[in-house]
Order: C-alpha cells, then structure tokens, then sequence
C-alpha cells in the first residue's frame, strides 16, 4: 500500500471498471518536471519527476496540498502546457496539442452565458463538424440523461450550481471521451449537491469506460470515487504515494461515508496526507504567498 | 396541532387582521405605483419650473432674449421651421442629411473598431506593436480633423462621415480590445477542448463574451458621430442641422440654435431608444435584475 510501480506490461486488473488487456495505460506521465516563468522573471517549479500511469477505464484521483500543482498535471495531459522535462503520453502517443479524446470538467463555471443548455451541450459536436441536426439529437438524449429535460432553453444564469454542473458533464460526456479529466469540479457546490453530483459521475462514467483522472483537495471524496488515490507533495509536487481503493462497485456516496472499510482508508490515507499539508501551509505562512 | 394554532391565533385575527400573501401584494404594488407617480410629477414640475422661470424673465426684461432666446421663441422658430421650412430648405431634409451622415459614420466607425478590436485583442504582437500609437491617436483632440476633412473631401457628405468615423472608431476599438481580452480563460479553454478550431472560438466565445463591451460603446459613440457629424456640417457645408445653426448664429438668432439644439436631441434620443432594443435582442442572455422591493 505504498509506491507501486507500475509496469505497463502488466495491466493492473481493478474491481469493476473496464480495462483493455493487451493495451498499454490510458494517460502516462513519465518523469514530467514543468516549470513557471513568474512575471518577475524567476523560475518556479510547478512539478518535478512526476510519474503517473492510469490504465484504460481506471478512474484515479489526486489529492495533495493547496497550491501544490494538482491542476497542472491535467493541463499536461490536455496538452494546454508542455512539459519543461519528461514525457506524457495519451494512449500511448506522446501529447501533440489537444487529443480529441480528452474531456475536461473545469472548476469554475466554463458554460458559455449566452448560449442556452441545448445549445452549451450541443457545442462541442458541432464544434467537431457534426451535422446540426444529429448534435441537437445528441444533445438532447444527453440533456436527458442528466436529466434536465425540462431545462433545455433556460440559459446558465437560470439555473442552480448543481443544475449548471450537471450540464457541464452532459457538456464532456457528449463527446464520449476516452479520458476524462476533472479538477476540483464539485467544490463549489453544497454537500448534498456534491454527494447527488457524484453519484451522477459515477454512472455517467460507469457506463463510458472512459479513463478518469479527478483532482481534488477533499481526501473523502478522492476514496469515495476512485479505483487509485495518487497523494503528492507539498510543490514542487511529486508522487508521495499510490493507494489502491478496492471498495466494491457500484458505491452509492450518501451511505459509503459510514463504511468501516472507508473510514479505515481514509485514515491511513490521511495521516499520509496530513504531514504535507502542514509543510505547504508553514511554507504559505513563511513566504506570504 | 393545526387546530390549536388556529384556536389561539383567533383572538389576534379578530384583534388585528393578519394580512394575506395577496393583500401584502397589492400593497407592495400600490406603494410601487405611488413612487413612480412621484417621480414622474416631480419630473414635470421641474421641466415647468425651469422654463417657466426662463419665460417670464424673458418677458419682464430680466433675461435678454436676444442673447438667450425664450421657450416661446424656440417654439415658434421650430413651428416656422416645420411649416415654412428654413432658409436651406424643408426642415426634414436637414434632419434627413444630418442623420445619413451620423449613421453612415456610426455604422463605418463602428465595425471598423469592433474588427480591429478583435484582430489586435486577439493577437499579441499587433496588439504590442499597434497600442501606442492608438493611445497617440486617441489622446489627439479628433474634431480639429474636420477642418482636414473639409479640405480634403469638400464640402459635401464624405467629410462629415469622415468625421463622424473618426469619432466613433477609437471609442468602439477601444471596448472590443478590452472586450476580447477580458474574455474568460476558462472559457475559451472549453472550448478549446471541445474541439473548437480558433476562429471557431472567436466567433463563439470571444465575440459573445466582448459584445457587452461593445455594445456599452455603441450608446456612447452614437453620441460621438451625431457630434462629428454637426460639427463638420458646421465647419462648413451646403444642407444639414449643423449648417443651420451655424446661420442662425451669424443671424444672431438664438432661438434658432436653441430650436436646432432640440431637433437634435430628439433625434439622438430615438436613435438610443433605438439600440437599446437592438441591445435588450442580442443580450437576451444576460440575468434581469430583481426589482428592489420597498
């Protein structure tokens, strides 16, 4: 339950996602050092040796301090930042730009305001050249698996969080992507909501067999969800350790909070975690930002 | 329970009627109603106090009209002005010409700002490159061109659009760049990754996202052209609203420039009615506010 290595050869078999044997890792990060340009011309490590494998239809999360670096490593994998060392590859092709078959549900509200739910899910079909009147088809089977029906010509601002979020992952999954990266996406929203909204993502995704990659700073919420608990370190981020969740699927989030088996995870994942928070929050003490 | 409740809530209800959601309805309306009532009759008193007071000093000696015109001679310049038409011809045809110029300047300056706004907001080195020479432009007082203008293009329509251009392009350039680059990050990288091509995302996303900019602008520089456009019929010209008070002026006629002062404003008035609707169309969008209860 410490460093694993994951060899690529060996596809790791997790209890009940979908995995391709014979194929290598969904999205692997070999080694990746990014670095920043402050504006005032110094150099700031984001990551440094970074190593990530996550398997085709694994669904992994990384938890780590605030501020550590969570994000850049899905901005990697997106290819919206290159590495400064290292190599990350998706689908075994090293990443050249954006890969169409990577999703990305943001933190902050990324609806477009001036388009209605229809025209915000049908957005990225017709962005990829589908004919008008297949996207809205689509658009409208997805509105209604998230089910906001009744929703379709409200715009964003007529809408609850919980509501926009839910049309944010009809927004992604419309595109069926093989890789799906999140970050921080419910930590806007109220518990309940959050809970209803994860036990949506596990369907939608259940159902997908897409490889999910969920950054997060809430620990219950990274072992309540995933197949992989990446814990990194206080920045320059790095692997601290890899934890395999074994919890059977499928997990309902209202009742597996009171589960024995979660709690225990949650604790030793914890008190790992626990020693880098308290380092990235002197450190935020000690430098003043 | 509920029986209770009522039982002891009875003695209170016969005391003092508790009201319903309907009667505090019709109360929070009714106060609503008052105020607007107020504000309206306020407003008219105002308007009938100043004019008054400038009236009656007219008439008793106190305001000299000849300098400072009075509502009653406005008036009638305007009445003789619609009826018998002006020494430049019918009074229409002056509105009509003045108007063209304004709108054809408008529309020219207004996509011209809004194009290169988006063009130099959208890329980095033109937008380095260009942006001082923007600012040198824009802080140059633009109606001293006119006279450039009038030199240049002549006497006719061109030079007045030019000026009504010059006028409008640097106020509507200046919110488009400033529009696009307020443009949301992590909406353009949505979009970006649910495979928008760039001028996908300019059309979608970064257009969208400037067009409150852009359309703040245009309420301002309809203002500016119809400016441009009456100071270059005033340098100098053979029909227009600006033409006629500059004869008005060298008649010594002040309620002539008084009278074209007011043409102008209604104009300028419908006109902003006019893009507020065009505006309340393309931001349908956008979130109405609640009205302020109390």
């Amino acid at each position: 339950m410490s460093l694993q290595t994951l060899d690529p050869a060996r596809p790791a078999v997790v209890p009940g996602a979908f995995t391709a044997a014979g194929l290598g890792p969904a999205i692997e990060l070999d080694n990746v050092t990014r670095r920043f340009l402050t504006p005032n011309g110094k150099s700031m490590t984001a990551l440094r040796d970074f190593n990530m494998s996550v398997d085709r239809g694994e669904f992994a999360c990384v938890v780590g301090p605030t501020g550590c670096g969570k994000s850049t490593t899905l901005n990697l994998v997106t290819g919206l930042a290159k590495p400064s060392a290292g190599e990350v590859r998706v689908m075994g092709q090293p990443v050249n730009g954006i890969h169409k078959d990577v999703g990305f549900v943001f933190q902050a509200d990324a609806l477009f305001p001036w388009r209605s739910v229809l025209d915000n899910v049908a957005a990225g079909p017709l962005y990829r050249g589908l004919p008008r009147a297949q996207a809205y088809e689509k658009a409208r089977d997805w509105i209604a698996r998230v089910g906001l029906a009744r929703f379709e010509s409200h715009y964003p601002h007529q809408l609850s969080g919980g509501m926009r979020k839910r049309v944010a992952l009809a927004q992604t999954f419309i595109n069926e992507p093989k890789i799906l990266l999140m970050d921080e996406p419910f930590s806007a929203l109220d518990v309940q909501t959050r809970t209803n909204m994860q036990d949506e993502l596990l369907s939608l995704w259940s159902g997908s067999g897409a490889s999910v990659v969920f950054v997060t700073h809430d620990l219950e919420e990274a072992v309540a969800l995933a197949d992989k608990v990446y814990v990194l370190t206080a920045g320059p981020a790095t692997v601290k350790s890899v934890y395999t969740i074994d919890l059977p699927r499928p997990r309902v989030m209202a009742e597996i909070r009171y589960d024995a088996a979660f709690v225990e995870r949650c604790r030793t994942i914890w008190d790992d975690l626990r020693e880098e928070v308290q380092i990235g929050q002197q450190r935020t003490l000690d430098t003043g930002h | 329970m509920t029986m209770q409740a009522d039982a002891a809530s009875a003695p209170f209800a016969a005391a003092r009627a508790v009201p319903t959601e309907a009667e505090i309805e019709a109360k929070a309306r009714a106060r609503l109603k008052a105020r607007r009532a107020l504000v309206i009759s306020l407003r008219i008193a105002i308007l009938v106090a100043v004019l008054g007071i400038w009236e009656i000093g007219a008439r008793t000696g106190f305001i000299d009209p000849f300098f400072f015109a009075s509502p009653s001679g406005i008036a009638e310049q305007i009445w003789v002005w619609m009826t018998e038409g002006t020494s430049q011809g019918p009074l229409w045809v002056q509105i009509m010409v003045t108007l063209e110029e304004t709108i054809l300047g408008f529309f020219i300056g207004a996509v011209g700002g809004i194009v290169c706004g988006i063009v130099l907001g959208r890329n980095k080195l033109l937008a380095d490159v260009f942006s001082i020479y923007i600012k040198i432009a824009n802080s140059i007082p633009r109606v001293v061109l006119g006279s450039i203008f009038i030199i240049a293009l002549g006497l006719g329509m061109a030079s007045k659009v030019a000026l009504a251009v010059v006028m409008v392009f640097f106020v509507v350039f200046a919110n488009a760049f400033q529009g696009v680059r307020e443009a949301d990050r992590a909406m353009i990288a949505n979009a970006q990754i649910l495979g928008a091509s760039p001028f996908q995302i300019t059309t979608s996303v970064i257009i969208p996202s400037a067009m409150s900019w852009i359309l703040a602008s245009l309420h301002v520089s309809f203002g500016f052209a119809l400016v441009g456009a009456v100071v270059g019929e005033f340098l100098g010209a053979k029909q227009g609203v600006g033409l006629l008070i500059a004869t008005a002026q060298g008649a010594f006629n002040a309620n002539g420039v008084f009278a074209a002062m007011i043409i102008l404003a209604v104009v300028a008035l419908v006109m902003e009615f006019l893009i507020t609707l065009v505006e309340n169309r393309l931001v349908k969008w956008r979130p109405v506010p609640y009205s302020e209860q109390n």
